[in-house]
């Protein structure tokens, strides 16, 4: 996979104020960006017609409880013109909430609805902002760091109130 | 009148509820529940060594698992920056491919039954067989098969490999041809599927689909053309597309699948390297059994790598390959650690999955039936 160096420049000239970091490990074009400008820049990489990312690939979050922005969205496009990807990433505090992307692509809600029952993270504008994989008695969101991994012992009748251990 | 579909109905392989909003018989409104399998992989994976979580990518998808294994394998193996032999590569390519043909047969299979086809099923079932027994040859398992591993392959081919696939390369055409004859020209078949679940070009991108989804609506869009990995740029096959984006087209494009997928398998088995089948890459693939029982150092190593695993540099990569449902991502975040600090899945049937309520909203409610068969979802991977 080779990175487009036109559109790492295109977006370098137009985002300049809203860039925060840039790097390219492995081929992979990442940019961490403002978190309120997100949706603005989506929407211009959408619609940019030399470039065309217009393809949401994947929309995920990474969970880091010591950073004070904690948690951390990827958004992975892919342009159909020289099959390039690109990756925007924003990073959120706990209970700020992020503009939805459904205005842009129709995947980005079920995508969204994931984020925000296993990370917590808060879209605003969202249709449906419900939870999509985890049980409705479930508390808390399963994919933080803080959210134990626990092992269920097998119940007998002798053991049977034992709660679940923790890993 | 609300009526809930599934989650015990043969249509929905396992465990998925459609909510649907009715008018007589036609569907206002359709609203997939999901969740009810939702195993908890990607937190798993966050506990385990990077070796220790390929067995856990079998059982995502369990109709392609070979095809988890190729993708979660090739995001290590580029996070490692490690180069992979070509015998390695060769034979990832000969088996992801029967993987899925595998994977197809079970969902003409499945998806002929919705409509109505019963026999279809059994005989769909039956060539699957062959494939599994050529997993049975490689790795000694039916199913899970564990075989991909970070830097090569499990252990090495075994000697009838090639005259094992050669044989069900002859077999499976003819029997292919067969179920086209059973369904192509079928009036029945014909009147459930075509004009059935419409997607248009424009649909298909803001739904992000992938795989036959998107073929079938007329997107040439397969990633082993577009980004070739594992040395895919170096056979000849082509991409079927069809431009009606109904559940027949998706049909079309799936049985032309097979045809090229057992070109690519011919062509993988007929050109087959001869050298490693795992790259020599101390510290992160496990050395040969054989000098482990025998020579201390690889004794040590074997030992290390099993309990504490390898430690690969800090960064983040994503890589999707095309497996038989769409593209599957694997995007891995690692922080230095000998366990990946995140390992998520870009799940193929749960992206197409969204696109449901469209297709349905509109049409008749035993064409949910048609539609739910024609997005091939297997719920292990849409609730992983």
């Amino acid at each position: 996979m080779s990175i487009n160096r036109e559109a790492e420049k295109f977006v370098e000239e137009n985002f300049s104020a809203d860039i925060l970091e840039k790097s390219d490990f492995r081929d992979e074009l990442t940019f961490i960006v403002k978190e309120d400008r997100i949706v603005d820049i989506l929407k211009f990489m959408k619609e940019d017609e030399k470039f065309a990312y217009n393809f949401l690939t994947d929309l995920t979050a990474t969970d880091w409880p010591e950073r004070d922005k904690r948690h951390e969205l990827a958004y992975m496009l892919f342009s159909f013109k020289d099959n390039t990807r690109i990756r925007f990433k924003i990073r959120v505090k706990e209970g700020h909430k992020i503009q939805t992307a459904t205005v842009l692509w129709e995947s980005a809600n079920w995508m969204e609805r994931e984020v925000f029952d296993l990370f917590g993270v808060i879209f605003e504008g969202h249709p449906d902002l419900t939870k999509i994989l985890t049980a409705d008695d479930l508390e808390g969101h399963p994919l933080q760091k803080d959210y134990s991994l626990t092992y269920e012992i097998p119940h007998f009748s002798h053991n049977k109130d034992l709660p679940p251990e923790v890993i | 009148m609300t009526l809930n579909m599934g989650p015990q109905h043969p249509a929905t392989h396992g465990v998925l509820r459609v909510v649907l909003e009715l008018d007589g018989e036609i569907v206002v409104k359709a609203y997939p529940v999901i969740g009810y399998l939702h195993t908890g992989i990607e937190k798993t994976a966050e506990a385990k060594h990077y070796h220790k979580v390929v067995p856990l990518t079998d059982r995502m998808d369990y109709l392609a698992p070979m095809s988890n294994n190729l993708g979660y394998c090739l995001a290590v193996e580029k996070l490692l920056d490690c180069e992979i032999p070509p015998k390695a590569q060769w034979a990832r390519v000969c088996l992801a491919e029967l993987t899925r043909i595998n994977s197809h047969l079970v969902w003409l299979g499945t998806h002929a039954l919705d409509i109505g086809a019963m026999s279809m099923a059994l005989y769909a079932f039956r060539e699957r067989e062959h494939i599994l027994g050529i997993y049975e040859l490689v790795s000694g398992q039916r199913m899970m098969s564990s075989y991909f591993r970070i830097g090569g392959l499990m252990k090495d081919l075994p000697k009838n490999f090639n005259e094992e696939v050669q044989k069900v390369i002859d077999l499976i055409p003819s029997r292919i041809r067969e179920y086209e004859d059973l369904l192509t020209e079928n009036r029945i078949f014909r009147n459930r599927t075509i004009g059935v679940g419409k997607l248009t070009k424009e649909d298909a991108m803001t739904y992000s689909l992938t795989g036959p989804m998107i073929r079938g609506c007329g997107i040439p869009y397969d990633l082993r053309k577009a980004i070739p990995y594992s040395s895919y740029d170096k056979f000849d096959f082509e991409i079927p597309t069809r431009e009606e984006g109904d559940v027949f087209a998706r049909y079309q494009v799936r049985v032309e699948e097979m045809y090229q997928s057992l070109r690519i398998t011919q062509q993988a088995i007929d050109g087959m390297p001869e050298g490693d089948f795992r790259a020599n890459v101390p510290g992160v693939v496990l050395p040969p059994k054989d000098k482990v029982l025998t020579e201390m150092e690889a004794l040590i190593f074997h030992f290390k790598i099993i309990t504490e695993g390898f430690h690969p540099p800090e960064g983040e990569v994503y890589v999707g390959i095309e497996s038989p449902k769409g593209e599957i991502g694997y995007y891995i975040v690692s922080d230095g650690s000998p366990n990946p600090y995140r390992m998520r899945v870009r799940p193929p049937s749960f992206i197409n999955l969204a696109a449901l309520p469209k297709m349905c909203e509109g049409g008749y409610v035993a064409d949910v039936i048609a539609n739910i068969g024609s997005v091939d979802i297997v719920l292990g991977e849409v609730d992983r």
